[in-house]
């Protein structure tokens, strides 16, 4: 039993961030300028070496031949934990830099609280990756502030992706049953503190970037327990397809 | 500092980080324990980044560098205590900085740097300090990317961690 919650925690972990790992991959070679497209594919490059520390972590609890890569590739799309948020797609840059934004400062503050989690490797990883996240908030908050407070152009393009994309931000504080398990037993962070403090922290950057969250938002719930949104077999099927038609392909 | 012989570590610090060839993994600080079990030499590195992907390169070529000298290693991957680049030596910062990148500083100095607030980053070209940030990611995850505003030459600068 608590090697299943112990192992549902971890890719309730990993999953966020190895699918918005791939939303950013989907744009190498496609940023808006050299710098910008370096920095967006070195952060998808970080999120993926954390996720490969959770889903070792993972493979050895589930044991029976899985591995990292079976983790991350063979599962079906009902059996993702990732919310609703990360693959939401990369409609423009402006969708990109919110969808980044609001899932690192959710990621911070993970994170912070993590790292005195009661799993060991977790709390290794989350110590080792909050540097990492630390440069990610810095980025995505720039741009956030950069764009909103940019020209008229630029502001009403963010205030766009924010109306859109502000609808998927709180089910990351929405625990399912096994984030409930982790809080209760010091594995996991308890998201329920968390919330206050991430609508604090947006609304200082939001004021900050001359954006506004929009009013009577009705949230989007569901994908952390397996009820995706259409994009998600999109997603899949670009990352998954290599595996599935030449099991065990190497590179 | 490890506690081995002096053969094991010239072995050790014979092998270097592919991505910044001049910097031996010794000077990185990222070879952490070895010690030494029925002939085998257990080799404990940590990653600078969660994602770096030097590091399966770094332990094939120790176990090859090992190889060479007759002996058997085997690579162990630790994350804690997560590295930091206060762990790189002063041997490796001249050796960056002759490389041409730009060695971390403090992290405060860093985070003056990388906002723009404050000219402290010298330029790996000139010397000059009339440098600005260009993106805080560069060419690898450990690196930012800067250039000088006087001889205008772009370089990298190894941000801490
Ligand atoms: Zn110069």
């Amino acid at each position: 039993m608590l090697k299943e919650r112990l192992y549902d925690y971890l890719l309730h972990l990993g999953d966020n961030s190895m699918i918005l790992g791939q939303r950013l991959g989907e744009l190498c070679g496609h940023g808006p300028e050299l710098e910008t497209d370096i920095a967006l594919t070195n952060i998808s490059l970080d999120l993926f070496g954390q996720v490969r520390n959770y889903f070792q972590a993972a493979a050895a609890i589930k044991g029976d031949g899985a591995t990292e890569d079976s983790i991350a590739m063979l599962r079906y799309e009902n059996e993702y934990k990732n919310t609703l948020l990360v693959e939401q797609p990369n409609d423009d840059f402006a969708h990109v830099i919110v969808r980044q934004f609001l899932f690192d400062v959710y990621h911070q503050l993970l994170l912070k609280e993590l790292m005195s989690s009661k799993d060991e490797t977790i709390a290794a990883v989350a110590t080792k990756s909050i540097k990492e996240v630390n440069y990610h908030v810095g980025f995505s908050s720039t741009w956030l502030k950069r764009l909103g407070d940019g020209t008229e152009v630029s502001h009403d393009k963010m205030q766009e992706a924010v109306n859109k994309l502000w609808r998927y931000s709180l089910e990351l504080f929405k625990p399912t049953d096994t984030e409930i398990w982790a809080a209760e037993s010091g594995v996991g962070a308890d998201l329920d503190q968390l919330k206050p403090i991430y609508l604090e922290k947006i609304k200082m950057f939001m004021d900050e970037a001359t954006l506004g969250l929009p009013e009577a938002t009705v949230f989007q719930y569901g994908a952390k327990s397996g009820r995706h949104s259409e994009n998600m077999g999109y997603i899949l099927a670009d990352f998954q397809y290599i595996q599935r038609a030449y099991p065990n392909m190497k590179w | 500092m490890l506690n081995v012989s002096d053969e094991i570590e010239k072995i050790l610090a014979s092998v270097n980080d592919p991505e910044i060839p001049v910097l031996s993994i010794m000077d990185m600080g990222i070879v952490r324990e070895v010690d030494q079990v029925e002939g085998v030499y257990n080799i404990s590195i940590t990653p600078t980044y969660s994602g770096c992907p030097a590091m399966d390169t770094i332990g094939d070529d120790l176990i090859a560098a090992f190889k060479q000298e007759g002996l058997k290693a085997s690579i162990k991957l630790v994350l804690a205590p997560a590295w930091t680049t206060d762990w790189i030596t002063e041997k490796g910062r001249k050796d960056l900085e002759e490389y041409g990148i730009a060695a971390p500083r403090s992290a405060e100095v860093d985070k003056a740097a990388l906002l723009g607030e404050a000219n402290t980053i010298k330029c790996s070209n000139c010397g000059s300090l009339n440098t600005k940030m260009v993106s805080r990611f560069g060419s690898t995850a450990c690196k930012a990317l800067f250039q000088c505003k006087e001889c205008h030459e772009p370089f990298d600068y190894f941000k801490c961690l």
